[in-house]
């Protein structure tokens, strides 16, 4: 047997040829070529920037700002900067996205566990309610419940009256406020200290019913600390809270809690559209689980309820966390849809912001950037959450 | 010897009293919502229909309904918008007669509201193109059941016809020199120009989401941060702020980019949004096929560019069909945006701006719901032909 056969040593192909060399090249011409294409556009927009006259840098922002807010949860009057403005926006934004997100999630369950009920009309009415609010733009579900429902209203004068008292009118929803008096802040702690005492009431009632096998009701349990302790403040300390009823006064209530026709439109639109969203979710989710589960459940004598609070309901969990994640991105995102509606959230300050002072690129930036972070910082607390209802293999 | 009393044989024909004893009144609060649940279902239906019959001033639709349709399309242009429809009414008669597991609900839907409409008091001109339509949608599935068995390219003919219809319809709408008058992209509006610009960007930002998607998941580290870079930042904004840069800022970034005009603008937007989501769906069926395919592939030869074509994608893209479906839906309907970015008047603007004609201010209540009831008809069609299709290409079983 020939020799060179056997001991040909240089088996690298050549580099044209060698896929390493060329997965670098290719990198590197496509990193190039990013480059030019980035600097060029960079280019472009500096050159017509300069041409309409619009400066670089966020300068602008520190002057005074000269435009009313109707809904000022902060202090904002129209000489502050137009930092400030935005401030106010973002405090908006966030206002709603919270309250939405907790609202539409409790929607979403409600809709979601009665689409699978075992009653057939109600199975029906929450797939009509679905099928309804899921096809439809939220676009068009604001607009209709600002215009055709919020601002149809009657005039204060002659207000719809609902127990409470809650009154609506075309002014908005007004209601019972609470106010805290002075001694508001140390009842807080009284409160605190009966949510310590609950954690670890229902954390020693846990062990105990997993060492022993006694059952006890430890939430109630926990709960009444609570309340038990924020009684003993209550007497204690005199009163904290202070109700304060709204009245009419001229064509407007005056005090009380007042949500605008705008906020309580955007707020309903956006919890009724993404809770439909979120019912599909928990129905596919609750529908993922096998059905071996439940019947396994049922036979072990566990009633309908149960069966579907401890055994389906945490494996759901892990079906439906992430795109409930998804879903919540989405409705912080839509509450942009604001300025179709006139309430001034983070996007509609922004607008105003770059038409008065027409710098729209560092605009665009701020806002995205601002978006940007929203949605990580959720995506970061739903993963935290996600991580703890996920499957853990080997 | 006592026999035990029997057991009630199940009862095989449909009894109402039976069904109604287990599916409504089976426990006490079962019966208690039941009872809330009609007395509900009555309260709303019969406000409702009192409102639609009685209250509402259906005036405004019926003499805006041009406006709603083709907003300020020139009138005697309108035949070619009528022989787009014409050809996309037989190209779904022929569906029918090739697919009829997929189409069949919605080609009968469609032909059956369209004989209706013709029925209606529109204008003579209107009414026999309704039933020209609806004829051509019945007639082109009895043609195609004759044809199909002679032409063998049959089903791949109407696959590309379908494809050419939309470029089709594009230089249709605009014109070219000499043939065609030119009619600019402002003079579109209504149900025209949102079904334009949800066709364009579904067309459009498919392939550019696939690539995105091998992109990403690329095993060289340049391409793949570009391409999760740009994901993440368009998913974490709002489509707004995409429609507002496309609008203000695609113009500094293109010399001469003030002459791109509005529509093509709002596309470019939607179009750069959805790729983003579609890489997302995309690449989640991506990792649900196993490496083994890509080995055999290997080992049978395959370069890597014929694998991900003949063997991968198609894997891929059956199971994220349902995903990919959703996310049209929701581009149909984030179309009606336009109306808060740009000034143009697609279905929704032409909604909001009618109500401010004095004849009709204030009737908020029948614009919206006329809007809303347009799009739902569109967006839930899609989801029942997803459903289909799904179906059909046994999503889920295999």
């Amino acid at each position: 047997m020939s020799e060179s056969a056997i001991t040909r040593t240089n088996t690298r192909p050549p580099f044209w040829r060698n896929v390493r060399v060329l997965s670098i090249i290719g990198q590197v011409i496509f990193v190039v070529i990013i480059v030019v294409i980035a600097s060029w556009l960079y280019g472009n927009v500096t050159a017509g920037m300069r041409r309409i006259n619009i400066g670089g840098g966020y300068a602008f922002m520190n002057q005074p700002a000269g435009f009313e807010i109707g809904v000022t949860p902060i202090a904002y009057t129209p000489t502050d900067t137009y930092w400030r403005a935005f401030q106010v926006g973002i405090v908006n934004t966030l206002s709603v996205t919270l309250l939405g997100v907790v609202l539409a999630t409790f929607v979403g369950l409600l809709v979601g566990i009665a689409q699978l009920s075992s009653n057939w009309l109600i199975a029906r009415l929450a797939q009509v309610y679905v099928a309804i609010f899921r096809n439809t733009p939220l676009l068009v579900q604001l607009f209709f419940w600002w215009s055709a429902v919020f601002l149809s209203m009657p005039r204060v004068q002659q207000a719809i009256t609902l127990p409470g008292p809650i009154y609506l009118s075309n002014r908005g929803v007004a209601m019972i406020g609470l106010r805290g008096t002075a001694t508001f802040l140390p009842w807080l702690i009284f409160v605190a200290v009966g949510v310590v005492l609950m954690i670890v009431t229902v954390i020693a009632l846990r062990r105990h019913q997993e060492r022993t096998g006694q059952q006890s009701p430890r939430w109630l349990i926990g709960f009444g600390l609570v309340v038990l302790s924020a009684a003993v403040g209550w007497l204690i300390l005199g009163q904290p809270l202070e109700t304060h009823v709204p009245e009419r006064r001229g064509f407007n209530f005056v005090g009380g809690f007042q949500l605008t026709p705008e906020y309580a439109a955007l707020l309903l639109g956006l919890v009724i559209y993404t809770g439909a969203f979120i019912a599909e979710i928990v129905r596919s989710g609750i529908q993922g689980i096998s059905k071996g589960q439940k019947e396994a459940a049922l036979a072990l004598g566990l009633s309908p309820q149960r069966s579907m609070r401890l055994v389906i309901l945490p494996q759901a969990l892990r079906i439906i966390i992430p795109p409930i994640t998804n879903q919540y991105l989405n409705l912080a995102k839509n509450s942009s849809l604001a300025i179709a509606i006139g309430f001034p959230d983070m996007y509609n300050v922004a607008r105003t912001i770059s038409n008065q002072t027409g710098q729209v690129v560092q605009i665009v930036g701020l806002v995205m950037a601002s978006y940007l972070v929203i949605s990580l910082f959720t995506s970061l607390i739903m993963n935290l959450y996600n991580r703890s209802v996920r499957l853990v293999e080997r | 010897m006592t026999t035990t009393p029997l057991i009630e044989r199940p009862k095989t024909r449909f009894d109402p009293i039976d069904w109604s004893r287990k599916n409504l009144f089976s426990t006490w609060y079962n019966a208690l919502l039941t009872f809330v649940a009609v007395a509900i279902i009555f309260a709303v239906v019969r406000g409702i229909l009192g409102w639609v019959f009685f209250r509402a001033e259906w005036q405004v639709i019926a003499v805006n309904l041009r406006l709603f349709m083709i907003g300020t399309f020139p009138i005697d242009q309108i035949w070619r918008v009528w022989f787009t429809i014409y050809l996309a009414a037989a190209l779904l008669g022929f569906s029918w007669a090739l697919w009829p597991n997929v189409v069949r609900d919605i080609a009968v839907a469609y032909g059956s509201a369209l004989l209706l409409l013709a029925l209606l008091p529109f204008s003579l001109n209107n009414r026999l193109a309704l039933g020209v339509c609806a004829l051509l949608i019945f007639g082109g599935m009895w043609l195609a059941r004759r044809l199909q068995p002679k032409l063998p390219w049959f089903g791949r003919g109407v696959i590309i016809a379908w494809l050419l219809l939309l470029p089709f319809f594009i230089v249709m709408l605009r014109g070219f020199g000499g043939l065609l008058p030119v009619i600019s992209t402002s003079q579109w509006g209504g149900l025209l120009l949102t079904m334009v610009l949800a066709i364009f960007s579904i067309v459009l930002s498919f392939p550019l989401g696939v690539l995105l998607a091998i992109g990403r998941r690329s095993q060289l580290p340049a391409i793949s941060w570009f391409c999760t870079a740009y994901i993440e930042l368009i998913r974490g904004v709002p489509l707004i702020t995409i429609l507002f840069m496309a609008q203000n800022i695609l113009p500094l970034l293109i010399p001469g980019g003030e002459t791109i005009d509005a529509v093509m603008r709002a596309v470019a937007g939607f179009t750069l949004f959805t790729a983003a989501y579609i890489a997302e769906n995309v690449r989640g069926g991506l990792q649900a096929i196993p490496n083994g395919q890509t080995e055999a592939a290997k080992a049978l030869g395959l370069n890597p560019v014929l694998t991900m074509g003949m063997i991968v994608l198609p894997q891929a893209l059956r199971i994220v069909i349902p995903s990919n479906v959703g996310q049209f839906i929701s581009l149909f309907k984030d179309t009606s945006l336009v109306v808060v970015a740009f000034s143009v008047f697609d279905l929704l603007g032409i909604a909001r701006s009618v109500v401010s004609q004095t004849d009709f201010l204030g009737r908020h209540t029948e614009t919206l719901a006329f809007v809303g009831v347009v799009y739902w008809i569109f967006a839930y069609s899609l989801t029942h032909l997803s459903r289909r299709l799904e179906q059909s290409l046994g999503v889920g079983q295999r």
